[in-house]
């Protein structure tokens, strides 16, 4: 199945973007295509390579741009909720790009199923 | 089902949120506004707190934050025109449809389920 993903929430302040991660992986893992990742609202502080975390935490910025190394994944970030939020191409993490709004609705029209992870 | 040029789907954005307090609901009003030019069949559902986005007389002046709920009576003009709000919701609030400035809906718990059911994508806020 082919599987698009909204991610609505920040990390760490947040479950949802360690949900929408382990989701991802596991569906990876059991043969499904992920489409495309969109992050949206705080969802959009999940791509600032700012983001340094201690040592003993999981990196959740790192994290996703592996994910996007490994398996190919695109990760798009809302420009106008990353823009309100500081997030610009010169600190956005590995993996990720800025796009528009029209990304997520593609990936609605394109995917067999959008999953949305947030409040 | 495979989106090749011309699919249309049926989006709902479901609208759960105050309007102000959190960017949720102006956030979420940005996304319907671009996914009009998909050419997609859309409709809005407001839900608990959510209702309060589309209620009259809103007035933001005091909070200086932009009163955005002008732009839901814009929707028309975008062939928005499926709109509608949980029944028990308006109840729970003490507001009838007159309190709305939009035309909507009033639906029952039991047929929001069943226009969700309906839908391919549900996008909720």
């Amino acid at each position: 199945m082919k599987f698009g993903i909204l991610v609505n929430e920040g990390p760490y302040t947040h479950q949802a973007a360690d949900t929408a991660y382990q989701f991802i992986k596991a569906a990876i893992e059991k043969g499904h295509e992920i489409n495309r990742v969109f992050f949206y609202h705080d969802g959009v502080n999940n791509s600032s390579s700012l983001t340094e975390p201690p040592q003993d935490d999981r990196n959740i910025v790192d994290r996703w741009s592996k994910l996007a190394k490994d398996h190919n994944v695109d990760l798009v970030v809302c420009v106008a909720a990353a823009l309100r939020r500081g997030i610009k191409d010169n600190n956005l993490a590995p993996g990720f790009r800025i796009s528009g709004l029209g990304q997520l609705i593609e990936t609605g029209i394109q995917s067999d199923r959008l999953v949305v992870f947030g409040d | 089902m495979e989106g090749g040029p011309g699919v249309i789907k049926k989006f709902m954005y479901v609208n759960r949120k105050a309007p102000y307090g959190t960017i949720y609901a102006l956030e979420s009003l940005e996304v319907v506004l671009i996914a009009a030019a998909f050419d997609q069949d859309v409709s809005l559902a407001f839900i608990d707190d959510g209702v309060y986005q589309i209620a009259k007389g809103q007035r933001t002046k005091g909070i200086d934050v932009k009163n955005f709920s002008p732009t839901y009576r814009a929707l028309e003009g975008y062939d928005i025109e499926k709109l509608y709000v949980a029944k028990e919701s308006l109840e729970q609030r003490g507001l009838t449809e007159d309190d709305l400035l939009v035309d909507v809906q009033v639906v029952s718990a039991a047929e929001m389920a069943d226009l969700m059911d309906q839908q391919d994508v549900i996008l909720s806020f």
